[in-house]
């Protein structure tokens, strides 16, 4: 067993990997920094409390009677810069004719959204009844948060990026070094050599999901609707079809730079149409047809559905296609091009 | 016993875009010999020992290695074969005997790892990594990865170039002991010692073609010429017709400000060219003799030097 070809040119690849501290480092922690940096800009806050001032008690006491508005009493020389410098977001100020002013700036949200508040702070406060009573419903469980959307595009991303980068660059430095050539001139049959790189994305796959995987659990309590058994055969299948399109890009390439060409060529367009960030939806009905049949598209449409809704086996069966297709596909033709030498 | 041929080479030819790398070439290389592909950069030795080592396909011609043929019989002579290519980097990360576990694996047969560290005398650098070798010791280190199949028949792509007196040494001390213990061995090389040193048998390549075949003793005895006299004299103008017609020399040529004889007698043509310059008068300011060499064989038969670029 530890005298066969295959388990030998694994053992190198895991060599060569644990032996390139910054590979190591960056491939861990890029996916988790990424998600806490966006988790952390998306969090859920608790409703803001805006800040208001007036210049009468009457009216401070009136504003007081909205939750959401932190009340102070100015002397009116002081409003018009309190507003000016943002430290209240509004200020209220009785007219010679009766009426309330309120000083805001409408540009502003905050200002807007104080302008509101205080207007039916002030009007309740006066005897105003509202015609129909409403009822809060509030909307915060785990699962329709931007952190739910997020975790599933990160992590099909890293499948993406870490299929096509690691065989790919592997590929390419051992055939400028020529070392390639040197290995296929032993008796080894030349497959296995291609298939050490598939066995070592499959070592590594725990690794590539799991840790944005509980990370996104851990800290953010997303949910886990779907089978763990589902989840990880679309992985399986995914590592392996973005490994192919890796090994037929570096399938003829001498040299890094036209390998990374290459390589940017066909993942930025997939950051940007498969909606790791956001939903593909919003590109127009015309292209989603293309859409669908990226790869990427493919994995994280299968990874929501799986952790969102509870999708099993399946409902995931037309992505699983469409990455199977892209591993048959881009596999014999890459065994076709391959370049050893 | 009629020694068997290991390689038989006929008519070779492999043409890329418009240059001609190999033009017709024909070898006999016999089991146990070290047989040497000798000639300048360029001169098409790379492109035969790749073609021989199957990994190149020629253009025409036939090739048999251990009496058998690459397009039948592939996987089977990848078994026989130990192969050191022109500038390979092995993987930097790993150790010496990682490296070679991992050559090991690719054989049916052949010395373990351990052993093969022992036969290239890389006991020391057992566990260092493949980047902090010495290039010295990356070439043993390719030269074990092509034992490690306990091969029949070793081809080695210029094992020396680039390599500092010292490393050279150790590596054809190496290479000796493999012709000792009987391994059938072809080397390319464009440094004329080594193919002197090392080979039995030498073929002389330049511009594709083979231009000359045989022992060292031979191909030197066959320019005729057994020594060279080398000697300046400053900015004088020696009279050379004189030179020339002096006993025992059969050609004079000057080549950057120096002169050069090729005698077949040496203790008659140095006295005799000291007496010449006496009469001419003009001031001898260096002299060097060597014996003939194999430089000199590809300087008769070309006029140009083995390392000319």
């Amino acid at each position: 067993m530890s005298n066969h070809p295959l388990f030998q040119l694994t053992l190198m690849r895991m060599r060569e990997f644990i032996r390139e501290p910054e590979a190591l480092f960056w491939s861990m922690i890029f996916p988790i920094a990424l998600a806490a940096g966006l988790g952390i800009a998306f969090r859920n806050r608790p409703p803001e409390v805006l800040k208001v001032a007036a210049v009468t008690p009457r009216l401070a006491e009136a504003l007081r009677q909205e939750k959401l508005l932190d009340v102070t009493q100015l002397p009116p020389q002081l409003s018009e810069q309190f507003v000016r410098t943002g430290k209240v977001a509004l200020v209220a100020e009785p007219a010679t004719d009766g009426s309330v002013v309120y000083r805001y700036d409408d540009t502003n949200p905050e200002g807007r959204q104080a302008r509101m508040l205080a207007d039916q702070a002030i009007q309740r406060a006066l005897g105003r009844q509202d015609a129909i009573s409403g009822k809060d419903q509030i909307m915060r469980e785990p699962g329709s948060r931007y952190i739910d959307f997020l975790i599933p595009g990160l992590i099909g991303m890293g499948i993406m990026g870490n299929s096509i980068w690691g065989p790919g660059f592997s590929i390419v430095d051992a055939r400028r070094k020529k070392l390639m050539k040197r290995i296929v001139a032993t008796p080894m049959p030349k497959h296995y050599y291609l298939l050490s790189f598939l066995l070592w994305r499959m070592i590594l796959l725990p690794i590539d999901v799991g840790v944005p995987l509980a990370f996104g659990v851990f800290v953010f309590g997303i949910p886990l609707r779907g089978s763990f058994a589902a989840l990880a055969a679309i992985c399986v299948i995914a590592t392996l079809a973005f490994s192919a399109v890796g090994l037929l890009i570096a399938s003829r390439v001498r040299t890094i730079e036209a390998a990374s060409g290459l390589m940017n060529l066909s993942m930025v367009p997939m950051w940007i149409l498969s909606g790791v960030f956001f939903s593909s939806q919003r590109f127009p009905d015309l292209v989603q047809p293309i859409i669908k049949a990226l790869p990427l598209t493919a994995v994280i449409d299968a990874l929501r559905g799986n952790m969102l809704q509870g999708a099993g086996f399946a409902q995931m069966a037309p992505q699983a296609g469409v990455l199977g297709a892209w591993l048959v596909v881009c596999f014999g033709l890459a065994l076709r091009l391959f370049r050893w030498r | 016993m009629p020694a068997k041929a290991a390689l038989r080479v006929r008519n070779l030819r492999k043409t890329y875009k418009d240059v001609v790398a190999v033009d017709g070439i024909d070898l006999d290389i016999l089991a146990g010999e070290c047989f040497g592909l000798l000639g300048p950069n360029g001169a098409g030795k790379t492109t035969t020992i790749e073609i021989c080592e199957g990994l190149t396909e020629a253009d025409s011609g036939e090739v048999e290695v251990l009496g058998l043929h690459w397009k039948s019989d592939a996987s089977a002579l990848r078994e026989k074969l130990g192969i050191q290519l022109q500038e390979t980097q092995l993987a930097e990360k790993l150790t010496v005997f990682e490296t070679l576990r991992l050559f090991r694996s690719f054989f049916r047969q052949g010395p373990g790892a351990e052993d093969a560290i022992r036969i290239v005398q890389l006991e020391e650098k057992r566990d260092a990594r493949v980047g902090g070798l010495s290039g010295g010791q990356k070439q043993r280190l390719a030269l074990a990865c092509a034992l490690v199949g306990d091969p029949d028949l070793l081809f080695l792509d210029e094992p020396t170039t680039g390599l500092d007196p010292q490393a050279r040494r150790q590596l054809w001390d190496l290479i000796e002991e493999f012709k000792a213990a009987g391994r059938t061995i072809l080397l390319t090389t464009h440094y004329m010692e080594e193919a002197e040193r090392l080979c039995g048998r030498v073929a002389i390549m330049d511009h594709g073609k083979v231009i000359a075949q045989g022992t060292p003793r031979e191909l030197i005895a066959s320019i005729g010429v057994e020594h060279v006299v080398e000697f300046s004299v400053g900015n004088a103008m020696p009279d050379m017709a004189g030179i020339g017609a002096m006993a025992g020399v059969r050609d004079v040529r000057t080549e950057n400000g120096s002169v050069l004889l090729q005698v077949t007698e040496l203790h008659k043509a140095v006295p005799g060219l000291l007496d010449e310059l006496g009469r001419q008068g003009i001031p001898l300011t260096e002299l060097r003799t060597h014996s003939a060499t194999l430089e000199d064989v590809f300087v008769h038969l070309t006029g140009r030097h083995l390392r000319d670029e």
